[in-house]
């Protein structure tokens, strides 16, 4: 590390705190990183190059270094009335790659955590089967087991960014998101050990916390690629994102994932519960409201710089890294607007390109310091074009909550310092 | 793969506390008891299905309702603070601040019924009967105006209450921004100018950063 990490952590404090002020630096100097502790620099050598580090054991169970604990989920205090029904956002702006780390994927839940011994778990498939059938944790694992990276996406994430640009920080515009390898069994293998009635349409998942968080799922997904996952990044699921079980709907609606499930009903009607109707419904302009819009539409987003993330290594060299992802397939191009929209340059996707993943893509240049419109646009493998929040809101109004994948705008001002702005 | 196995295997393996195998390719879980099914199996449609036996008034639920619900959603239903508001809101749909209650948004009575019997009250879950469920949603149509004050609902009346914006939920028409069947996208003297016509900061809603 080349710098003090505490005087870090404090020169980016300062970062946020004036920009959350208002108390623009524009004209003034740039933001610089901290110089470091001299002591620890060249010439000199420092502490931990002298003495014995902590032995093996000392973290049984390792975390990342005290230097990285800006690196945490946030919620937004306003949003929700309780934390027990709330949520939380991923740190993009602190992530590299496509893989989100399990202790900062972002968390939604409807009452609260659920704590289940494994001991203690069952699911059960019944409604309309030939033999209605519990399985515990250990009968799940004996299917035939398959990996696969998918990103999870809030159907809210950017819901607060409707009516005009919002949260300073892609952390709270679009951290509603995360991307994992899950391990886990297909659906359709455990559905079949029930024995599926021809009159079969839908099927309900049913999460075994205090919510009883309930959807309807089209029988055709569920057949297809839907799982049901035991582990993430090779560890079992963390409680806040289901443990010991929850369903995975590739390319769909984060609410669909129901965590901790415990029950799966065969149907041949939908249930219209009340996460499909009353949520996760669209309402647009003219006062009707869509429903069942499970697919994640196309979706980009410059991850650094952004807000929370300023540039302070002055002009020069720089990178622009983001995220692309869409729920009808692989991304095929990532372009990077420096001037807000007027020339496009395509970016590098770098990476595993995976269906129904996120994607980190790159865009690499010399920057002369003076003020910048970023903004990114991705086009999936379906045809489909991130459009403009000009576009979107066109089509649907400012009231839809849900499903916004507009194209975000950073400003980058002369001091390095990044704004989230609308522009014409 | 649809294997019916006879009423007296049936019979036979919600016997036995290690049932015969699944009847798919792999064998695996047991059979679930009739018992073990009904403490789950509580959801409820629209068309009624999966509705228990019971009833309940509107001054029944108006009671329970107050010492259960009222202490987030308001003596009236009108909601206290960021708790969701679940009466009123009819004619709003429109506004930039739409009010999307049980009766201005709902589509459904059933949503209201399975919701209340499986995640409510906050934090005591599951802990309704039957007929204190049918007694609260009962109370909310009335704070809806839809029923009258010496309404009753039962099991049997269920369906024949419907919820007044029901017609307006149509099914998604996504894909509904241009693709590339419209036209490359611009890469090159898109715009002429471009100006900043909004900025966050200038809101001041953003949360600061964890201390």
């Amino acid at each position: 590390m080349e710098q003090d990490p505490k005087a870090r952590l404090l020169n980016r404090r300062a970062i946020l705190r004036s920009a959350a002020a208002g108390a623009a630096l524009a004209g003034g100097s740039s933001l610089t990183a901290a110089a470091g502790n001299p002591d620890n620099l060249p010439p000199n050598n420092p502490d931990w190059s002298k003495s014995l580090g902590a032995g093996v054991d000392a973290r049984p169970y390792g975390k990342p270094s005290p230097h990285e604990g800006d690196v945490v989920r946030r919620h937004v205090d306003w949003l929700t009335a309780s934390t027990e029904s709330s949520i939380n956002f991923t740190p993009l702006h602190e992530l590299d790659g496509i893989i989100t780390p399990n202790g900062v994927c972002f968390e939604r839940h409807h009452s609260g955590v659920a704590e289940i011994d494994p001991a203690d778990h069952r699911l059960m498939i019944n409604g309309l089967v030939d033999k209605p059938l519990i399985f515990t944790m250990q009968d799940l694992k004996r299917f035939p087991r398959t990996n696969k990276i998918y990103f999870l996406e809030c159907a809210a994430n950017s819901g607060m960014e409707w009516r005009g640009a919002q949260m300073n920080g892609c952390q709270f515009t679009h951290g509603m998101v995360h991307c994992v390898m899950y391990t886990g069994v297909l659906l359709k293998h455990v559905l079949g050990e029930a024995g599926i009635k021809t009159a079969a349409k839908w099927l309900m998942a049913e999460g075994g916390d205090a919510a009883g968080m309930n959807r309807s799922i089209p029988f055709e997904k569920a057949l297809d690629d839907c799982l049901i996952a035991f582990a993430m990044n090779g560890e079992a699921l963390r409680p806040e994102q289901g443990y010991p079980l929850r369903l995975v709907v590739p390319g769909w609606e984060g609410v669909m994932w129901v965590k901790w499930l415990r029950r799966l009903e065969v149907g041949d009607q939908p249930w219209h519960t009340r996460e499909e109707t009353s949520k996760y419904t669209d309402l647009m302009a003219d006062g009707t409201a869509r429903r069942f819009t499970w697919e994640m539409d196309c979706k980009s987003v410059i991850t650094n710089p952004s807000p929370q993330a300023p540039i302070t290594h002055g002009k020069g060299f720089t990178i622009i890294s983001g995220l692309a992802w869409s729920g009808r397939g692989t991304i095929d191009r990532v372009d990077v607007t420096l001037d807000g929209g007027k020339n496009w340059h395509p970016a590098r996707i770098d990476g595993p390109s995976l269906p129904l993943a996120l994607h980190r893509f790159y865009y690499e240049f010399q920057w002369d310091g003076s003020p910048l419109l970023l903004q990114s646009r991705a086009i999936d493998s379906a045809g489909l074009v991130q459009p403009t929040k000009t576009e979107l809101r066109a089509v649907r109004g400012t009231n839809s909550i849900y499903h916004n994948n507009g194209i975000q705008t950073w400003h980058v001002l002369r001091t390095g310092e990044v704004e989230n702005v609308e522009v014409s | 793969m649809s294997r019916s196995p006879s009423a007296a295997a049936v019979l036979l393996a919600g016997l036995l506390v290690v049932a015969p195998a699944g009847a798919g390719d792999f064998g695996l879980g047991r059979q679930a008891t009739p018992e073990e099914i009904a403490g789950w199996d509580i959801d409820v449609r629209p068309d009624g299905q999966g509705l228990p036996d019971g009833k309940g008034s509107v001054a029944m639920g108006e009671t329970i309702f107050a010492d259960k619900c009222a202490s987030c959603h308001g003596d009236f239903a009108e909601g206290v603070g960021r708790w969701p508001v679940l009466a009123g809101g009819h004619g709003t749909l429109k506004n930039p601040r739409p009010v999307k209650t049980v009766g201005s948004y709902w589509p459904y009575l059933s949503t209201l019924f399975d919701f209340i019997a499986r995640a409510k009250p906050f934090g005591d879950a599951k802990s309704l009967k039957s007929d204190e469920v049918y007694a609260i949603t009962a109370f909310l149509l009335h704070m809806n105006d839809i029923v009258d004050a010496d309404f009753e609902l039962t099991r049997q009346n269920f369906t024949s209450i419907r919820l007044p914006n029901e017609a307006q939920f149509t099914d998604d028409p996504r894909p509904d921004t241009p693709g590339l069947d419209e036209g490359t996208p611009c890469m090159k003297d898109c715009k002429v100018n471009v100006e900043i016509t909004m900025r966050a900061r200038a809101l001041n809603v953003t949360p600061a950063a964890s201390e």
